[in-house]
């Protein structure tokens, strides 16, 4: 039992931690009423996806891998280098989560100018009583 | 040393890219010159894809390695007979929205010429850019540039506010899902390249973690191309947003998340994984089934004329990817499915170019009731409306019917008769709300006055590309017909080793 509880949860916490943010993230871009906790929820949802990223990186316990800057001084005294290109990936997935946060920002601002509201259910049955 | 053609596919995306920010310049001097250099743009990357659909059936597949770097460690832009095809059509829909918008998105957007030009060029460049590349992560960064700027578009009529946050919300959280099986991919192989990943990927097969990144690709994906019961987004964001912008998205942007959905299919995990797996085409067959049989009858059931034609194409998707779903079992192979692409693409862009033309006219014509004596005010657009509601009909021999025919033939030799049941019943329902439009326009007379004072076309530059792409949804049937691009189907089949019934 407790080699279980070692070899999969603390061993693997990690990753663990980002599907339980994942469906934190899934779960208020689904059910939260206000559009701007949806947003949050997505933002929540791509920082898990970025943190699976950011772990598959890692090589392990033991031996900590560095930064991938590679000198035979280095390689020499025996140090390991993460793999560079998952944080490369995410940091072009950061741009991508920043570029839809702002465009989902600015229609949040824009739905308010015109509905006087960021809930849901009250846009939904403004929409209504115009005849959409 | 690259021959000049094998330079175009990375030429297409970076000279789209300047061309939105040069717009952005442009605009503070002259804000109408903004849509001249959108078409020009258009225009001469819409002569490089056919050089470039040219030179793949002559030569062969074109492969340019980003900054010199080679595949698997750098990017590659891959461009076979499918990119190829996918591209022409991508950009042809392309330059007949842009010639559309010039007098569409004056009238109905007068203040944001430039920010629309801009942003329009921008979804063009992420289109072009999901095409061309070979690189599965670069495929999600150009997917991602597209549906911004597909949903900044969207909501930049006020009714499409809500619509466009909608798809935002939904949008967003399939990119996550796509981006998400990459990393289950890249955590089990190690590689992003397309044609890598397919090397690497046959021993994992039985391995969860590929098979739950298959899951993921198929509903982020899905919710992409609005693939049922993926598709709540879409109605209202093709009914609401400005008619140019309807255009787009429904006939070429729905295309490249299709096409997105069978590169991964076919060139990352290939048709060995669907046939260890084959209650998944089943899967996709059934979904697609239903899909067309929902969005047929809810799109009898809407007076939004915008909102018909979107449910409409939540059908038509369903017959692509039923397409799609049968495909392991014909010696047709994708045929079908490749010839909808385009079929489905001149059609369904026609159809919004006619429902923005009505807009332009009055706004209050989204509304078929609204229509008594529309045919007569409008002559040559209501003519053009017939006709391509003939070819959605499938009158042989308009593009429709094409791929009605080669469906039917392939569920024949599948066995397959109820999907071909299905197929018939769609035409039967397809037939009914379109003639109940016709009827509207034709049969009930308007106020005999309003008819003479509200006579009048709307500007050429809007007419011609709906008589263009009215004509093509009936020339492009006599093509397929008479086999001409059959080449490029060889090809796709081949390429995928499809065709040939195990």
């Amino acid at each position: 039992m407790i080699e279980w509880l070692v070899e999969e949860l603390l061993a693997k916490y990690n990753y663990w931690v980002s599907i339980i943010l994942i469906l934190i993230g899934f779960y208020a871009m689904i059910a939260k009423d206000n559009l701007i906790k949806k947003i949050i929820g997505l933002n929540i949802f791509q920082t898990a996806i970025f943190l699976f990223y950011i772990s598959l990186a890692d090589i392990g316990p033991l031996p900590k891998g560095t930064a991938p800057i590679v000198s035979e001084e280095m390689i020499h005294m025996g140090y390991v280098y993460v793999n560079p290109l998952p944080h490369v990936l995410i940091l072009t997935a950061i741009v991508v989560a920043v570029a839809v946060t702002a465009v989902a920002l600015a229609l949040v601002i824009r739905l308010y100018e015109e509905y006087g509201t960021i809930e849901e259910s009250e846009i939904i049955e403004l929409e209504r009583q115009r005849g959409m | 040393m690259l021959s000049p053609v094998e330079q175009f596919p990375v030429l297409i995306i970076a000279i789209s890219l300047l061309s939105a920010f040069t717009i952005l310049v442009a605009g503070l001097v002259n804000k109408k010159s903004c849509c001249f250099i959108s078409i020009a743009t258009i225009l001469l990357q819409f002569v490089m894809s056919i050089v470039i659909l040219d030179h793949v059936l002559t030569v062969g597949t074109i492969h340019y390695w980003l900054g010199g770097w080679k595949p698997p460690w750098g990017i590659e832009y891959l461009v076979d007979a499918l990119n190829a095809y996918v591209l022409v059509i991508v950009l042809f829909i392309a330059l007949i929205c842009a010639i559309y918008s010039k007098r569409s998105i004056e009238h109905e957007l007068p203040h944001k010429l430039v920010s629309f030009y801009t942003v329009f060029q921008l979804l063009i460049t992420g289109m072009c850019g999901v095409t061309v590349t070979g690189d599965i992560f670069n495929m999600y960064v150009f997917l991602e540039i597209m549906c911004i700027a597909g949903y900044a578009l969207i909501a930049s009529s006020k009714i499409g506010l809500k619509a466009g946050f909608t798809y935002l919300v939904m949008g967003s959280i399939g990119a996550c899902f796509v981006l998400l099986g990459i990393g289950f991919l890249y955590s089990v192989t190690g590689s992003l390249n397309m044609h890598d990943l397919s090397l690497l990927l046959p021993p994992l097969y039985g391995n969860r973690v590929v098979q739950a990144a298959f899951v993921f690709f198929f509903t982020g994906l899905g919710i992409k191309m609005a693939f049922f019961p993926l598709h709540t987004w879409q109605p209202d964001a093709y009914a609401y947003a400005p008619s140019a912008v309807s255009v787009i998205i429904a006939a070429a942007m729905s295309k490249v998340s299709i096409y997105a959905f069978i590169r991964v299919l076919f060139s990352v995990y290939t048709v060995e994984f669907i046939q260890i797996y084959a209650p998944l085409t089943t899967v996709i067959s059934w979904l697609a089934a239903i899909a067309i049989i929902f969005g047929s009858v809810y799109a009898l059931a809407q007076y939004n004329l915008k909102r018909m034609f979107a449910y409409s194409s939540v059908a038509h998707v369903g017959y692509i990817m039923l397409a799609v779903g049968i495909c392991t079992s014909t010696t047709l192979g994708l045929t079908p499915a490749v010839m909808h692409l385009l079929n489905h693409a001149v059609m369904k862009g026609c159809l919004f170019l006619i429902a923005g033309a009505f807009i332009y006219k009055k706004a209050e014509l989204w509304d078929i009731m609204k229509f008594p004596g529309l045919g007569r005010k409008m002559p040559y657009t209501g003519i053009a409306f017939i006709f391509t509601a003939l070819a959605m009909c499938d009158i042989p021999p308009s593009a429709g019917f094409v791929t009605i025919l080669y469906l039917i033939l392939a569920f024949l030799e599948a066995g397959q008769f109820i999907f071909a049941a299905v197929i018939l019943f769609s035409v039967i329902v397809t037939f009914c709300y379109f003639f109940h439009v016709v009827e509207m326009m034709y049969l009930r007379v308007g106020v005999e006055e309003e008819i003479e004072k509200e006579r009048g076309e709307i500007p050429m530059s809007m007419l011609i590309p709906v008589l263009v792409l009215a004509a093509l949804s009936w020339i492009v049937g006599v093509i397929w017909l008479m086999k001409i691009p059959f080449p490029i189907l060889d090809a796709v089949n081949s390429m995928f080793g499809l065709g040939v019934v195990p």
